[in-house]
């Protein structure tokens, strides 16, 4: 038996030398197959859908109301077309800033309460993120750049990714504007490559075994921002979200892939 | 189509009017991180004038700006009292590998004295049997060998290594001197890291 | 009682291969929190698959194995519609149930 267990979970180890790029991309590439049906993210896409459908809150309403910009409740293709304008907060929202918008005002939740360690792994937040996204596997990228603010926020998000600051004048652009750069052995997406950039997109939100938990594409921002040595940008503050338009649109027509596995 | 011609005049408005966009940007900036006290949004969000410009240009500066850029940064360099340009190996060799320090925020911050390193295999191949060294930076190895260690070759490291715009304007690679982020005694240690023949850098 | 697990089940001309997902924090117990104190040891300890009654895979684990464990194996028998049940029982005393019906 223990034979059995120990060839299956060899999964848990990553096989190959990790030496040089090619193999240990080669290696990672093994591993994600491996997993391809036991990918962590599944077991947050059902918590996701379980807190989705359920009561709670002051009003115990369920979300099953909340508009994610294709109209109230409707969930299938709502990630693959955030972040995007909505009238009733005049604002352009991603799917984070848009939960906390529904948690607050449908399941009346207190803005400290809905926010509450989303940071930590297995939280709400990341849970309900990984249920949405999960429901735009399949579908293209396909953000719309047309009411005045998401025009606006795009070129924001442009000029922020391009923005040096910090001690190690660092902008996002550092390390994400060529192509076939790494940091240590980590291989780095090129943002002003549409090709690049879809390969990206399309598997955030992402497992990630070093935390063991699910990273969303906001998480994922907000530690890129930690290590630029930038103070902590606000959860669903519009430079976060004015980035996530940016990125979104260079990778427009990518497939969603549903949710990754990194390391 | 409508909503696109609504869009239009604003997006024209918006690149016919560059400090207008670039104030959208700074206003949007400001207010997204409500949690940064005072100091952390001097020291780490405000822009100095070379990031400014750095950024406005896409790090692409025009001949004019990138030979002042390149005079004024080269007036920033500071040098260790004892006027010794070449450390210590084995210490340069432990600040290129440590990656950690200056974290802040509320998820996870560094100790405020936890000890700041250059980083340098993040971007660079540097000594052979350290096998996880990025490439957003010139590989450095046997870089002892090519350039050799006399005073020029230590010099020109050195301030290279304190202010990389004083030659590359707009460069990626931070300005570790000028910042303060190493210290020259350690500037010092990290030009012995890289010259020094004895260092793994330099051996085969 | 645990978190449930995502069970699946397909023959194959004979072989059933069972994939399952586990959904648990297998703390090794040296692991530190922010404050510095150690976290728990919390980890899966047994796992048993039954088929029609019949014990397919018995495994004895410890904390060496990764959050959230994805276990996959194959036995001989079984047909579409039968049930497979997991069972996991941890160090504490914890376990969880789940089944699936063979694809």
């Amino acid at each position: 038996m223990r034979r059995i267990v120990a060839a299956a979970l060899g999964l848990g180890v990553a096989c190959g030398a990790l030496g040089g790029d090619q193999s240990a991309s080669e290696a990672i590439a093994q591993y994600r197959q491996m997993l391809e049906d036991g990918n962590p993210a599944e077991l947050m896409e059902l918590r996701g859908e379980e807190l989705w459908t359920t009561p709670r809150g002051p009003r115990n309403v369920t979300l099953e109301q909340c508009d994610l910009g294709l109209g109230p409740g409707v969930v299938e293709g709502a990630y693959a077309r955030l972040p995007r304008y909505f009238a009733d907060t005049d604002r352009v929202q991603d799917v984070e800033s848009r939960l906390l918008t529904c948690m607050t005002t449908l399941q009346g939740f207190a803005y400290e309460d809905a926010t509450r360690a989303w940071y930590k792994a297995g939280s709400d937040l990341e849970a309900l993120v990984t249920f949405i996204a999960t429901r735009s596997k399949g579908q293209p990228i396909d953000t719309p750049v047309k009411h005045a603010k998401e025009v606006e926020a795009l070129a924001v998000g442009a000029d922020f990714f391009y923005r040096r600051s910090g001690p190690l004048d660092f902008a996002c652009a550092t390390c994400h504007s060529q192509d076939d750069r790494r940091i240590r052995l980590q291989e780095l997406p090129n943002f002003e490559n549409p090709a690049s950039a879809r390969t990206s997109m399309t598997v955030w939100p992402a497992y990630r075994v070093s935390q063991s938990a699910v990273w969303t594409m906001e998480r994922r921002l907000i530690d890129c921002i930690r290590q630029m040595r930038y103070p902590e940008p606000e959860l669903g503050s519009d430079a976060i979200i004015a980035l996530q338009v940016y990125l979104q649109h260079q990778a427009r027509g990518g497939v969603m892939q549903g949710p990754g596995i990194k390391r | 189509m409508k909503s696109l011609s609504r869009a239009l005049p604003l997006l024209l408005c918006l690149l016919a009017n560059g400090v207008a966009a670039a104030d959208a940007l700074e206003v949007t900036v400001r207010r997204s991180f409500p949690g940064a006290s005072d100091e952390e949004r001097r020291t780490r969000l405000d822009q100095d004038e070379v990031q400014a410009l750095c950024s406005k240009h896409r790090n692409r500066p025009p001949a004019d700006v990138a030979a002042r850029i390149v005079e004024s940064q080269l007036q920033t360099i500071r040098y260790p009292e004892d006027g010794k340009l070449l450390g210590d190996w084995r210490a340069g060799e432990k600040l290129a590998s440590i990656g950690t320090g200056g974290h802040i925020g509320r998820i996870q911050p560094d100790p405020a004295d936890r000890k700041k390193g250059g980083n340098c295999y993040a971007c660079h191949t540097l000594a052979k049997k350290e096998v996880a060294a990025g490439n957003l930076g010139p590989s450095l190895t046997g870089i002892g060998t090519v350039r050799g260690n006399g005073p020029e070759a230590v010099r020109y490291t050195y301030q290279k290594i304190f202010n990389a715009q004083a030659f590359f304007p707009c460069s990626s690679m931070p300005r570790f001197g000028h910042s303060g982020w190493l210290t020259p005694q350690e500037i010092a240690d990290a030009v012995a890291f890289l010259l020094d023949p004895e260092s793994p850098v330099n051996k085969d | 009682m645990g978190s449930p697990m995502k069970v699946r089940a397909r023959n194959d001309g004979g072989t059933t291969e069972v994939k399952i997902l586990m959904s648990h924090p297998m703390e090794t117990g040296r692991r530190k929190n922010e404050k510095g104190d150690l976290i728990p040891a919390l980890f899966i300890q047994q796992v048993s698959v039954q088929h029609q009654g019949k014990v397919v895979l018995s495994a004895q684990w410890g904390p060496a194995i990764s959050a959230n464990p994805f276990l996959s194996f194959k036995f001989r028998g079984g047909a579409k519609g039968e049930t497979v049940k997991v069972t996991w029982v941890d160090n504490k005393g914890d376990s969880r149930t789940d089944e699936a019906l063979i694809a």
